[in-house]
Order: structure tokens, then C-alpha cells, then sequence
């Protein structure tokens, strides 16, 4: 044997070289040497996506941090007689509603700055210091307490959106006064009044309890968010139940036959059809041939409960799957219909995995934006819809709008916008991860 | 707000009957359960379904059916002067004024008599169908619970009906995907076949030039109607290609790193962190692109080459589509990688390889068709994805590969053209239906073709 062996090997040496081992170590080095690059390649791979998830999230809240907080001066008004009733007759509750407010600020804001009076172009800046609507809560203050009329208050009101950016620091002093859009003067202004200690820095409380406005200002996310869980309700109510039940039929009942395999093909196919098609869909469906309003979260959960539909199904079938046959088996002995061993024992026991899929489903839905834009929620909404029908837009959509808009103060709002929308994001995550965690059976 | 009180009502009335049907099952056995042929709580079941199915079926007849009735029932009392003559889009604008006035929304400040007295009309007529729809919905429900209660009899298959229904119940339900991908194909399908009736497929598949603004007059600039979607593939495949060289290198490499390097603490740190990359909103992603990504690229580059280039570019979305994809391919890749069986590793280890060449010769040939697949997945989500094109790459077409200039996608193009107003006899609107189609048979084939090889690859190795 040992000869044929060396026979065989004397014949290939005829034909060729033979390749000795390289015992020099050489080659080994430069193979060790790649062998460190590969995996130093793999390490950096896997770190440049963490590196880039560090700078998207930073550069989402340095932008955004700034908007939970503004800026409110500290101005003494005077809530005189002579303008809110300038006739001199009885007070209403109607002639207080419809007071010149207004005038109170602008008196007392010439009061501070006696300075402006008299050139036109320094009393609108002078104006302009203080946000739209701020007269409002002035008109609130005297409605609850009429008796403030004739006295002199010291009352906080709202920074216009620039200002504000000013206190915040966001505005470049540097800057040639042209290309800013504070102007040397207002900055005196502001410096005299900060120094006197007549600016703060107050909570935003209005972001979360207000809608959409043109004013960034006034701008806020409630009215998104309520859209959002109207829309969110439709879709869980139509795909959760949907969604189980054809998993069941899927995976319990169906027999092996060919049509069931199209249905599992198109359902694999279906979870990875573009979101702007279904938006196409909902547009063409639910809108054009069903007549169903406009920018209702109606509509949107009903697009959104076919777009989570697959990924409902494909959790729960797989939740469904990993209960142990065992359990099946020793049901049906005990003389359960297979629809009771399903009912009584295995959706119970699967019943984890479906929730925190179902979950998921609904995170995905939550961040979905491009199939609304197309079913008209991308409309502005100033009040807070109360019904499946009003219209409404949803958190993800709110975002995109303001991110539409020019203004400084509105990439704040934007910023904000997202960090809610990622905070619920990861309330529903963690939630999906403890259920998986807690209730989970394992075999 | 009143549909859902009347299901609520629905409801209740369904469980009210479910425990009339269980207390008159064990009645006609006079409290000896036994004799019944099922467990009393399925004849409360099947007086349930008696109840609730049909009067459901009746409600969503009646929403359907109620609106037309209520427009016909308006329209046909309005004067004949007024819809004499009317085309079926003034037609529909008269229907939306009324609309638009009985629901007191503020963008109608019309004062036309007629249509003031026809949007009271509606809202009677609503209210009096809303009465009606109630007491029918009840009729039915009532008429349900007697029936069922009259045929409750101990002799009874109460169990095997109501399995039965419910099994009914769940095929339906199965069957909703295949109703949706239908949907989908008849939806656009429909659209897409009057547009190609007015511009012809050939001129739209290949022409050069997009620019869907149908001019009003004549000599109108900037409005040619030009729909020639080739600049929309060419910028849907720029973006798409800057994007996969971004997330195929970068996915790969840490799916192999996780799947055959990583120590378990590792990976149960890094694992979730690419999650959390994929569970990251498109909006979110298209802000990032448009505020801070875009910028970064157009001041790098002006620093470096002094070249001036837009605020939209295609290498800022597609960079940020790329990060967007990362977890895709490495999640994907990495459970092919897994399944790539442990004795083709062990004989590479056997022979004296390294760990990278047992990956590199061994392991990748293995799962090259499985990973094939997931890259098929991962571009197929790439040309589908909209909110970081529409917020990043720019609106205006133009046939070009230089990628720090704007191009356009046919996502965005659809977007722009069906979010806001439309018109259903234009073409412009039309060309989105088109472009839609288009999109859904590429990706479609793109997902059935990836999908098959995914299966086969997996069966390969079980």
C-alpha cells in the first residue's frame, strides 16, 4: 500500500511541481494578517452602524431638546379701563370677549421701550417681540376675574417664534445685520431685558396640549397624537382579529393543497409590497369607489390594518407553530374538537407571541407615514378630532409637515415632534419584549 | 359616532342572546346538562351568531347602500333648472357643496338657497335613515333570537353548527390578503388602462422626458405633459445603487462578524441595536437626510472639489436609504449564514484554513443563493421606499448618474401626484396609477423571485 501510494506520487511529481508545506512562517504571518483584517472589518462594520445611530439620535435631540421649553417676557400691564371699555357703559360678558387685548401689550410694551414711539418701523419690531395670540391669555385673565380691570399686573406672555430663537441662542450675532433675521436693535432690546431679568425660561406645556398652527409658536402635537391613536384603534380592531384568525385557519386547519400555498406565497409577497402602493390602494378603494371621508383615521386604519396585516400573520403563525404538538395531541385525546384544542389550549398558550408580534405591527403602523400622505391626512389640522370620521392627521405625518415648513422655530418642532414619536416607539417595543420575556412558554 | 352605537348595541344584544340561548338549552332538558347533545354554552353561541350576523350584514348593507340613496333621493328634488344640463364633474362638485354645507363645514360659505334647503334635506334624510337603519338592525336581531330559540332542542348539533361557522369564519378571513393583493392589482390596473389609452405605453416606458403638468393654455411654459418615465427608473435606480453600496458592505460584514465571530454578550448588545435602526421611521430618516445628512454632503463637497451642488441630492437619500436597509441585509444574511451547515465549516477547519477564509471559501459560496435572496429583498425595498426620497432626493426629473445632483423617483412622483387634490380625468393623475402598477410588478417580482430563492435554498440544506 505504502508503495502504490508512493507510485501514484511519483507520477504527479512527473507532471507538475509539487507544492511543499511553507514551513518559513512567511505565508502563515500574511495569512494571520488577513485573518485580523476580516474580522476587524466585521467589528468596524457592526461599530460604524451603532457610530451612526449615535449621530442620528444626537442630531435629533440637540435640534429638538430646545422646543420643550420657551421663552416668555415679563411685561406690566395695565388693564385699563379706557380700552376695554372705551364707552364708559356697563361691562358685558360679550364686550370683554371682544376687546381690543392687543392694544394692553402694545401700550405696555411702549411703556418699557419709550424709545420706539413715533418711528413706525421700530414700533412693528417692537410688536413683533411678542408672539400672536399672546393677547388671548390676557383676555382669559380678565374674563375669569373681571376685577382686574383698572389695575396693574406683571404678567408672563409668549416670545414670538424669533425671539425666541434668540433667547435659545440659535440666532448668529455674528452674522452682517441683513442676513439675520433679528436686527441689531431688537437684540438691544432683548440683551436690556434679559439683564433685567424679564425673560424666562418657561416649560412648553402648549406643545403637548395644542394642534397644528401656522405659528410655530403655537404649534403642538395633541391633536396629532389623538389622530394617532384614533387611526391606531382602527387598525388593531381590524387587523388583530383578521390577522389571528387566518393564522389559525393557516396554520391549524388549512389542508396541504395548492390554493393554500398561493395564499401563503401572496401573504409573504403582500408584507413587502410598498406602503405607497397601499396608500394607491386606499385612495382608489376606500376613497373613490367606497365614498369614505377624506383624512379620516377611518380610512388610515383601514390602510394601515392591510399594510400590518402579513406582519400580524406571519407573528401569530409563528407563535401558533411553537407550541408543542404535544399539547394538541393530548387534547384531542381527551375528546376536544380541534377547534377546542385550538380555542382552549393552544391560542392561549400562543397568545404571548401574538401580542408582542401584534405590537410590532402596530409600531410599524405608527411610523408609517407615505400611504396617508395619499389619503389625505396630510391635510392641516388645527382641531382635535373627537371621531373616526373627523379629519386628522397622525404623529408621523405631523412631523413630515413641520419638517415641510422654513422657519427655524418649526425644525425645533420637528425635532420634538420625532423624539415623541420615538419615545412611544420604544414604550411599545419594550412592551413587546416583556411580554415576550414574561409570558412566554418555553419548552 | 351613531354606526358605533348601534354595533355597541349590537353587541350587547348578541350577549344578551348568547345567555337566553344557553338558559333556554337547559331548559328544554329540564337542568339535566347531560341530555344535551353539546354544552349549553354553544346553543348560547349559535343564538348569538343568529343574532349578530345577520343584523351586521343588514348595518353594512345599509352604510353602503344609504349615502346614494340619500344624494339621489336630494338631487332628484332639487329644481330641474339646476341639474339640467349638468356634466358628471359638476355634477359631483354640486353633491360636494351639499355635502360640504350639511356637515357645517366652514369651506363651504355658500349661500344658495337650493343648496342650503338640500343640505337640511340631507341632514333629515340622514337622521330619518339613521332611525331607520336602527329599528331594521333590531328587527333582524329580534327576528334572529327567535328563530334560534325556536330551534333549540336537545337533539340539537349545536356544537358541530357553530364550529362549522366559525371554520366558515376563518377561511374568509385567510382569504382577506388574497382580497387585498386583488384590490390592489384591480385598483391600479383600472386607473393605468385609461391612462394608457390616452398616452401610449411605449412613449411612457421609454420616453425621456417627465413632465406630467398638463398646460391650461397653449402657450403655457414649463407644462408640456410630457410623460416619459425614464428619468424616474434612472433616479429610482441611482438612488437605489448608492444605497446598496452602502448597506451590503456594511450588512453583510456585521451579519458575518455577529453570526461567526461574536461572543453571545456582543451579540445580545448589538443585535437590538440594529433593530433599533430598522425600527426607525422613513419620516424620521427622511428629516435626518434633508437636515442633516444633505447639508454635511454639499459643504464636504464644496470644501473639497468646489463644485456647487443643490441642496437635494441623490447621494444624501440614497446614502441615508442604505443606512435604513443595513439591518435588513444583516438580519436577513445573517439567519442564511446560520443555516449554512456546521460540517462544511469543520472540514474547511480540518484542512488548516483560518476562520476568514472558512468564511470567505466555504461559507459564503454555501449561502451565496440565500443571500442572493436577501439582497433581492433589500433592493426591492429600496425602490419601494418613499418618505427619504420624497423629503431628501427633490422633485424635478432629470436623466442623469451624476449623484450630487437632484433626481427624482417613481415613489416621489407618486406621492406629489396623488397627495392633495386630483382630478380623475387627467392624465397627470392618471400617469401616478401607472407609475403605481409599475412599481408593484417590479417589486412583486422582485419579492416572488427572491422568496423562491430563499425556499430553495433553505430546502437545500434541510
Amino acid at each position: 500500500m505504502n508503495n502504490t501510494l508512493s507510485t501514484s506520487l511519483n507520477k504527479s511529481a512527473s507532471s507538475q511541481t509539487i507544492r511543499l508545506p511553507d514551513f518559513s512562517g512567511s505565508h502563515l504571518a500574511k495569512r494571520y494578517a488577513s485573518e485580523r483584517r476580516f474580522r476587524i472589518l466585521g467589528i468596524a462594520s457592526v461599530g460604524v452602524a451603532g457610530i451612526i445611530l449615535l449621530i442620528l439620535l444626537s442630531s435629533i435631540v440637540s435640534k429638538g431638546y430646545s422646543a420643550f421649553w420657551l421663552h416668555k417676557v415679563e411685561l406690566n400691564i395695565t388693564f385699563s379701563a379706557e380700552v376695554l371699555n372705551p364707552d364708559g357703559s356697563t361691562l358685558e360678558e360679550v364686550k370683554l370677549k371682544q376687546a381690543n387685548y392687543l392694544a394692553l401689550i402694545h401700550n405696555a410694551l411702549k411703556e418699557k421701550f419709550p424709545a420706539a414711539v413715533g418711528n413706525r418701523r421700530k414700533i412693528r419690531m417692537l410688536y413683533g417681540m411678542i408672539a400672536p395670540k399672546a393677547d388671548l391669555v390676557l383676555r382669559d385673565m380678565v374674563l375669569s376675574n373681571p376685577s382686574l380691570i383698572g389695575t396693574t399686573k406683571k404678567v408672563l406672555l409668549k416670545l414670538s417664534d424669533d425671539w425666541d430663537s434668540l433667547s435659545k441662542g440659535f440666532i448668529n450675532r455674528d452674522l452682517p445685520e441683513s442676513d439675520r433675521r433679528i436686527k441689531d436693535l431688537e437684540i438691544n432690546w432683548h440683551d436690556q431685558l434679559q439683564s433685567e431679568g424679564h425673560i424666562h425660561s418657561v416649560f412648553n406645556a402648549d406643545f403637548f396640549t395644542t394642534g397644528d398652527s401656522r405659528n410655530p409658536e403655537e404649534a403642538g402635537i395633541y391633536s396629532s397624537l389623538i389622530g394617532s391613536i384614533l387611526t391606531l384603534t382602527v387598525t388593531l380592531l381590524i387587523s388583530f382579529p383578521l390577522g389571528v384568525m387566518s393564522a389559525i385557519y393557516l396554520e391549524e386547519f388549512a389542508p396541504n393543497n395548492r390554493f393554500i400555498d398561493f395564499i401563503e406565497i401572496n401573504i409573504n409577497n403582500l408584507a413587502a409590497v410598498p406602503s405607497v402602493v397601499f396608500g394607491v390602494l386606499g385612495l382608489a378603494v376606500f376613497l373613490n369607489f367606497f365614498g369614505l371621508p377624506r383624512s379620516a383615521p377611518l380610512v388610515g386604519g383601514l390602510v394601515l390594518a392591510l399594510m400590518t396585516l402579513p406582519t400580524i400573520i406571519i407573528a401569530a403563525r409563528s407563535a401558533l407553530k411553537a407550541v408543542s404538538p404535544s399539547i394538541r395531541e393530548a387534547a384531542l385525546s381527551l375528546g376536544a374538537s380541534p377547534l377546542q384544542v385550538v380555542t382552549h389550549h393552544v391560542l392561549p398558550m400562543a397568545m404571548p407571541g401574538i401580542l408582542s408580534g401584534t405590537i410590532i405591527g402596530m409600531a410599524q403602523a405608527l411610523g408609517e407615514t407615505a400611504p396617508l400622505l395619499m389619503i389625505g391626512m396630510v391635510a392641516f389640522i388645527v382641531d382635535i378630532p373627537r371621531t373616526f370620521t373627523d379629519p386628522a392627521t397622525v404623529m408621523s405625518v405631523q412631523v413630515y409637515i413641520w419638517s415641510d415648513s422654513p422657519e427655524r422655530a418649526f425644525v425645533e418642532r420637528t425635532s420634538a415632534g420625532i423624539m415623541v414619536l420615538l419615545g412611544f416607539l420604544v414604550l411599545m417595543n419594550a412592551a413587546a419584549i416583556l411580554l415576550r420575556k414574561r409570558f412566554e412558554f418555553r419548552w | 359616532m351613531h354606526t358605533s352605537i348601534v354595533v355597541i348595541g349590537l353587541i350587547g344584544f348578541a350577549t344578551i342572546g348568547y345567555t337566553i340561548g344557553r338558559a333556554r338549552a337547559i331548559m328544554t332538558v329540564g337542568g339535566i346538562v347531560k341530555d344535551l347533545h353539546s354544552i349549553p354554552s354553544y346553543y348560547g353561541y349559535y343564538t348569538a351568531i343568529w343574532i349578530g350576523v345577520p343584523s351586521l350584514v343588514m348595518l353594512v348593507i345599509w352604510l353602503i347602500v344609504q349615502p346614494h340613496v340619500i344624494d339621489e333621493v336630494v338631487m332628484s328634488d332639487l329644481p330641474v333648472s339646476i341639474t339640467q344640463n349638468l356634466s358628471t364633474s359638476e355634477y359631483s362638485l354640486l353633491l360636494n357643496n351639499i355635502h360640504n354645507t350639511a356637515n357645517g363645514s366652514i369651506f363651504s360659505r355658500r349661500n344658495d338657497p337650493n343648496i342650503i334647503a338640500a343640505a337640511k334635506q340631507v341632514n333629515s334624510l340622514r337622521q330619518i335613515s339613521f332611525m331607520l337603519m336602527a329599528s331594521t338592525v333590531f328587527c333582524v336581531g329580534v327576528s334572529g333570537l327567535i328563530f334560534a330559540r325556536n330551534r333549540i332542542s336537545p337533539v340539537m348539533r349545536a356544537r358541530n353548527i357553530v364550529e362549522k361557522i366559525i371554520n366558515f369564519i376563518l377561511i374568509i378571513s385567510s382569504l382577506i390578503a388574497i382580497l387585498t393583493t386583488l384590490g390592489i392589482v384591480v385598483s391600479l390596473m383600472f386607473e393605468s388602462v385609461i391612462f394608457f389609452t390616452k398616452i401610449p405605453l411605449h412613449e411612457f416606458l421609454f420616453g425621456l422626458n417627465w413632465s406630467p403638468q398638463i398646460a391650461i393654455h397653449a402657450e403655457q411654459v414649463g407644462a408640456s405633459g410630457a410623460f416619459g418615465a425614464v428619468p424616474l427608473f434612472a433616479g429610482t435606480l441611482l438612488i437605489t445603487f448608492i444605497a446598496m453600496l452602502v448597506a451590503v458592505p456594511i450588512g453583510l460584514m456585521s451579519a458575518i462578524y455577529m453570526a461567526e465571530y461574536a461572543k453571545p454578550r456582543f451579540r445580545a448588545f448589538a443585535k437590538p441595536m440594529l433593530e433599533v435602526l430598522a425600527g426607525i421611521p422613513t419620516v424620521v430618516y427622511g428629516f435626518f437626510a434633508a437636515t442633516t445628512v444633505a447639508p454635511a454632503f454639499r459643504i464636504a463637497v464644496q470644501e473639497s472639489v468646489g463644485l456647487n451642488t443643490s441642496s437635494e441630492s441623490a447621494l444624501a437619500a440614497g446614502v441615508v436609504m442604505g443606512i435604513m436597509i443595513i439591518p435588513f441585509v444583516s438580519s436577513l444574511s445573517d439567519d442564511v449564514i446560520k443555516a449554512v451547515p456546521h460540517s462544511l465549516r469543520d472540514g474547511s477547519y480540518g484542512l488548516g484554513a483560518t476562520k476568514s477564509e472558512t468564511i470567505r471559501l466555504v461559507v459564503m459560496p454555501a449561502a451565496l443563493p440565500g443571500i442572493v435572496g436577501a439582497l433581492l429583498l433589500a433592493v426591492s425595498r429600496a425602490i419601494g421606499e418613499t418618505m427619504i426620497v420624497v423629503m431628501a432626493a427633490g422633485l424635478t426629473s432629470n436623466l442623469t448618474f451624476n449623484p450630487f445632483e437632484a433626481v427624482t423617483t417613481v415613489t416621489v412622483q407618486i406621492v406629489t401626484l396623488l397627495a392633495g387634490d386630483q382630478e380623475f380625468d387627467s392624465a397627470k393623475t392618471l400617469s401616478a396609477f401607472a407609475l403605481g402598477m409599475i412599481l408593484f410588478l417590479i417589486t412583486f417580482a422582485l419579492n416572488l423571485l427572491a422568496l423562491r430563492v430563499v425556499r430553495k435554498y433553505r430546502e437545500h440544506y434541510e
